[in-house]
């Protein structure tokens, strides 16, 4: 593998003419102004969608990976703006920057939910408990169809049915009380997969939910992906999910993509010190008792008080003099780049 | 090692039921069996993991050992050093004081197991005042050593909890459980609120303390890749039953519960050259108020038979690479051991 060192502009207009692409995020800022001092959540962010793909963001708590996703659905709380970048979404053939529609408006209004679904975390608190599943799931082909109300309780049966629901005439009626955990979530899938959405983002779909239903979860967004071409995002803080889901990964930590590539890329050929700490961090199934884990010393920094360059050199093995300066994005491969200054140690070690 | 001297905590048949109350008069419908006959001997010093889904039983089978939730049937023993035997459910709530000295308890989440308007000393300090550690001074040199023994500052004993992280809240949590020196630490998915990087940090603690300190643990967990990496035995639960009881290295090399195999193969493992084929179990884990006919586990395998709708599977004892390996199952093609 060639290891030259490109530095490339982060604004890469190569990608534009792939047909592939559904969204394409470029230098994305998203900063939270409270208490006079402002948080950088994402701290410019670039990456792209692509359609029949899912790309996993890894990342631990409070590392923006979710502020990205409800910054692509704009529905960030009102503290925050998106203070630069562009993210682009390709509708047939139409270019859309998402970025300058208005909050609540009617373009965004029409894209949410219809061309871009998003799922949540926990489908005990995403559902509106004061509603029937039924309801929750017809309002939004209401809204972006122009189905009749006997063609859109059919197509909400179906929905259902697609999901694995047990007895879905029965159920469409029924309240999110009376579903249990990974049927809620299911009814979340269902929900936004209403309207055949070209994106579906998924927040930590599993992370409430036990392993046995996590494997049906899986199993449901892989046929998505086969039978609709849907681009995933998909975010989770698990290294297993991504072995499992991923084409694509990028991994981001306090606001950052530090390493992003192919699966093979990220987890055969770790070069960034993080990524390869997260690997090393969690035991492995199979692997016994004899595996040696390496716990990431320290703790992420406080989001108001940052260390200054690279963000990660606090806790690095590696870190010098050099890190005191936020390295630049480098590109090892067509498809693998990372954001270190060590790079080539690494790569070699 | 399996000798009955070294048993240190016997389970025998041990329940918990807790009633269903509905109506005017609050009469006692049904019950959900939330520990339905459990049959457990935990050595001394060693580790054994207890994992299942959730609404398995598995936190209430780890509160009624330490009696935060009453039994409704069956026994706990307790077996001291110099092999006096107690049982620990026959007791009353003040003959039971001296045995909670050796049996502690780390929950499961540290932002809500720590009391907000205390400091850590005074959260610490509580259960050093009541096993007779009356001077402060001696307290204070006590809790000192502790939090320096789960790899923190000596000064934070005067801070509260908020200022803490939620990983260093867990090691305060921990040092709580150790600051009377008990000889059995239940676990109770103490590592599962955690993020990855903090989690091998505290999986790393928790084994150098039980080398210094000679502890047995009971490690609650959803999570079958820690359970592997930290414990000797694994218990795996279903509604409120054992399925499968055996060495760590058995579980993955030689499953013999069909329930077992599934929870495996349901873990993504974070190996490419590992992909194993996914065995999707169908539906949810039924209700325990409600279990299922025979064999808890037959709507949802996909091994099924006819005998197993109708008669429940005990728990029998197998043996697998010369180790003993308990399996409740009626399909296993293997010699039975009695």
């Amino acid at each position: 593998m060639d290891l030259e060192t490109q530095q490339i502009h982060p604004n890469k207009d190569k990608m534009e003419n792939n047909k592939n692409i559904a969204l394409s995020v470029k230098d994305l800022k998203t900063y939270f102004y409270t208490n006079n001092r402002c948080n950088k959540a994402v701290n410019g962010v670039s990456f792209d969608i692509e359609k029949g793909k899912t790309l996993c963001v890894v990342g631990e708590s409070g590392c923006g990976k979710s502020v990205t996703a409800s910054t692509i659905m704009q529905l960030l709380p009102t503290l925050s703006r998106i203070e630069d970048g562009e993210i682009i979404f390709y509708k047939d053939e139409e270019k859309i920057n998402i970025e300058k529609l208005e909050r609540n408006g009617k373009e965004m209004r029409e894209i949410r939910g219809s061309d871009i679904a998003m799922i949540f975390q926990d489908p005990m608190t995403a559902l509106n408990p004061v509603y029937t599943v039924g309801f929750q799931i017809a309002e939004n082909l209401q809204y972006h169809t122009t189905m009749n109300k006997k063609e859109i309780r059919e197509k909400t049966i179906s929905l259902l049915d697609d999901m694995g629901i047990p007895l879905p005439e029965q159920r469409v009626d029924e309240y999110p009380h009376s579903y249990s955990g990974g049927m809620r979530q299911r009814a979340m899938i269902a929900m936004a997969m209403a309207c055949n959405p070209k994106i579906l983002i998924a927040d930590e779909p599993t992370t409430a939910l036990d392993v046995t239903i996590q494997a049906q979860i899986f199993e449901l967004m892989d046929n998505l992906k086969k039978n609709y071409n849907t681009a995933i995002m998909l975010i989770t803080h698990d290294m297993g999910v991504v072995a499992e889901l991923a084409d694509n990964v990028a991994v981001m930590y306090m606001g950052n993509i530090v390493e992003s590539g192919t699966a093979d890329d990220v987890l055969r050929r770790p070069t960034h010190p993080y990524t390869k700490a997260l690997l090393d961090s969690v035991p492995v199934l199979g692997r016994g008792r004899n595996q040696d884990i390496k716990p990431i010393k320290g703790s992420t920094p406080d989001a108001y008080d940052r260390p200054v360059g690279c963000q990660f050199a606090p806790r690095c093995n590696w870190a010098d003099e050099s890190c005191k300066i936020m390295p630049e994005i480098t590109n090892i491969s067509t498809s693998h780049e990372v954001r270190c200054h060590k790079y080539k140690e690494i790569f070699q070690y | 090692m399996n000798n009955n001297e070294d048993i240190v905590l016997k389970l025998k048949n041990l329940k918990v039921h807790f009633p269903v109350k509905a109506g005017v008069f609050k009469r006692t419908v049904a019950h959900v069996k939330a520990v339905d006959g459990v049959d457990i001997d935990i050595y001394r010093g060693e580790v054994l993991g207890l994992a299942g889904e959730s609404g398995c039983g598995k936190t209430t089978l780890g509160k009624a050992i330490l009696r935060l939730v009453e039994p409704t049937g069956g026994q706990v023993s307790y077996n001291a050093t110099d092999n006096e035997i107690t049982e620990l459910t026959s007791l009353t709530k003040k003959e039971m004081d001296p045995f909670r000295k050796k049996l502690q308890i780390v929950f499961q989440d540290p932002h809500s197991s720590l009391n907000p308007a205390f400091t850590i000393f005074g959260s610490l300090e509580e259960p050093l005042k009541k096993y007779g550690v009356s001077k402060r001074s001696e307290r204070r040199k006590i809790i000192g050593d502790l939090l320096e023994a789960v790899n923190m500052h000596r000064e934070y004993m005067d801070r509260y909890p908020h200022e803490f992280s939620g990983g260093q809240r867990q090691r305060i949590g921990i040092a709580r459980a150790l600051c009377i020196d008990p000889e059995i630490i239940v676990c109770d998915e103490a590592v599962s609120a955690l993020d990855v990087s903090i989690q091998a940090q505290v999986l790393q603690l928790l084994m150098k303390l039980r080398k210094e300190r000679n502890l047995t643990y009971l490690f609650i967990t959803h999570d079958l890749s820690v359970t592997e990496y930290l414990c000797d035995r694994i218990a795996v639960m279903y509604l409120g039953r054992i399925v499968e009881l055996c060495k760590a290295e058995d579980l993955y090399k030689n499953t013999l519960h069909p329930y077992s195999e599934a929870l495996i193969s349901a873990i993504p493992v974070a190996d490419l050259d590992k992909k194993t084929k996914r065995i999707i179990l169908e539906g949810d884990v039924p209700s325990p108020v409600n279990p299922p006919s025979g064999c808890p586990f037959h709507p949802r395998c996909p091994k099924a038979q006819d005998i197993c709708k109708t008669k429940v599977p005990e728990l029998k004892k197998y043996s697998t690479d010369g180790n003993e390996h308990y399996a409740s199952c009626h399909l296993i093609n293997q010699p039975e051991i009695s």
